[in-house]
């Protein structure tokens, strides 16, 4: 048995040469400090994309993407279906915890300045990452077509339709009309379960080859204070079996909640219903849902919500582009606006978030 | 003199080359991208054009609080008020929720980000920017039209 594994192994080998290959991935150290914590949120979510992706698949084969259908056919899927109402609440499950690993990894870059020279792409498919995936949480959230869902997306793309100039086009892409119909259903499928995950699997791609090249950032200070050498561990196999352990525990996680908390339907979306009292978007949106409703309907001569979208989108870019603005990381120097900036944005998400999810 | 004389020569041809590969990419992308964003653009769906509604019975409408109805694509609210009728859009001029009435504050309200109107359809507080559009009742016998007004 092992000898015609070695055999064919020799044989695909002679073919492809796996001596470079593997030379390209053993020669990746993981620095070990006091926040080598924050290099293992990484891992969690791209082991909860693979979840996203496994149950994904698994609940195409009995989802319909059509207004007739879809309410009908997750009705069915959880009640019919055998393990359905399990594979759907992971999906949902993995979904939240995905995104708040996103948020965690993202801050802990953020602080650690991890962005900074030559790791400025990284940052950016990360952030773009970040970006498709409450897009991926937006086109989701209406395909159950329930009623929630339905004056979510409702105000999700009316928002976008605010922009000025580009917006109204945009929202008309997005709803596939004038309203968000049946059409916006089967646009938001297609989103959903081919756009965005082809051009995420690009830049998970993308991501994990740069990572791979430019090595683990190290933090700032133990460069600065030129600590004597950084001590290390060798990614495969030591970091990586950490790696998985956690996997297995976010599993478990992920089982517990899916278990004891399983998904909701609710009642179906109705075209000509009243918007249901209490309604919110999904958690990671309450913090921009709830700032919204602190402006006033006219600041000046701007209706006020197009102000806060306007607000929320220049401080999306700037983030995005701290890598350019902050020039004193990248010449190795502390920077600690960085630091009072990022703290005040995290105040921020949590007291609004707080906010938006007692009101 | 020969030599520079075939180096221009080459260059041209170079030059024209270059000129002729360029628009030919120009010429493929935009007749690749041209179907792709048509086809992106949903069409426009033929609108019956609705100029009055049945709103339903007088009787009904009188016991319920309110009742949404469909003016072609748009939902209306009609709401009873002592012997009249009131109709206005019933999509919030905000982020484009449906509105309710609640009769005990005697506001149209929108359950989205707390948006009132009162009972002309002016937006009274809230993030609203606009009011909402109203429509004109007429009572035919025992029964309920909704009309656009002019």
């Amino acid at each position: 048995m092992k000898k015609q594994f070695l055999k064919l192994y020799s044989w695909v080998d002679d073919r492809v040469q796996f001596e470079d290959l593997i030379k390209f991935f053993s020669k990746k150290y993981v620095p070990v400090h006091r926040h080598s914590i924050w290099y293992y949120f990484g891992g969690v979510s791209v082991f909860l994309f693979i979840i996203q992706v496994v149950t994904g698949i698994l609940l195409l084969f009995y989802y319909k993407g059509s207004a007739d259908l879809a309410y009908e056919s997750i009705q069915f899927i959880m009640s019919k279906v055998q393990f359905g109402w399990l594979v759907r609440s992971i999906h949902a499950w993995s979904a939240n915890l995905f995104i708040f690993s996103l948020f965690i990894h993202m801050f802990s870059v953020y602080f650690e300045k991890s962005y900074r020279k030559p790791r400025e792409m990284t940052w950016f498919s990360g952030m773009l990452m970040l970006f498709l995936a409450l897009f991926f949480g937006f086109s989701g959230y209406l395909l159950p077509w329930n009623q929630l869902a339905f004056f979510a997306t409702k105000v999700g793309t009316d928002i976008a339709g605010a922009i000025p100039v580009i917006g109204e086009p945009i929202k008309i892409f997005l709803r596939g009309g004038d309203d968000v119909t049946g059409a916006t259903l089967s646009r938001f499928f297609g989103f959903h379960v081919a756009l965005l995950p082809g051009i995420f699997t690009i830049l998970l791609g993308l991501h994990l080859i740069l990572v791979q090249r430019q090595g683990m950032s190290e933090p700032l200070e133990t460069k600065e204070s030129k600590m004597v050498p950084l001590k290390k561990m060798p990614f495969f196999p030591n970091f990586f079996l950490r790696d998985l352990l956690l996997w297995l525990l976010v599993l478990n996680l992920l089982a517990v909640l899916a278990v004891f908390f399983p998904a909701e339907l609710g009642l179906k979306a109705d075209l000509f219903g009243v918007a249901p009292a209490g309604i919110k978007p999904e958690w990671y949106f309450l913090f921009m849902f709830q700032t919204l409703k602190y402006f006033p309907s006219h600041i000046v001569l701007f209706e006020g919500e197009i102000v806060g979208i306007l607000l929320f989108s220049i401080a999306g870019i700037l983030w995005l582009l701290v890598p350019f603005w902050d020039r004193k990381s990248s010449r190795g120097q502390r920077n600690l606006k960085i630091n009072y900036l990022g703290i005040f944005a995290v105040i921020f998400i949590i007291v609004l978030t707080t906010l938006g999810w007692l009101s | 003199m020969e030599k520079t004389d075939l180096l221009n020569k080459q260059s041209n041809r170079r030059g024209f080359l270059k000129f002729l590969a360029m628009t030919g990419a120009t010429a493929f992308s935009a007749s690749v991208l041209y179907p792709v964003f048509s086809f992106l653009r949903p069409p426009k769906q033929r609108e019956v054009e609705v100029s009055s509604v049945n709103a339903g019975k007088i009787e009904e409408l009188k016991k319920a609080d309110y009742k949404i109805i469909r003016f072609g694509n748009e939902p209306v609210i009609v709401i009873p008020e002592g012997d009249k009728f009131l109709a206005f859009s019933a999509r919030c001029t905000h982020l484009d929720c449906t509105v309710q009435y609640a009769k005990d504050k005697h506001v149209i309200w929108c359950a989205c980000h707390n948006g009132k109107y009162d009972l002309t359809g002016r937006n009274i507080s809230g993030p609203p920017p606009r009011p909402l559009a109203a429509f004109k009742t007429i009572i035919k016998g025992d029964e309920l039209m909704i009309t656009k007004t002019a």
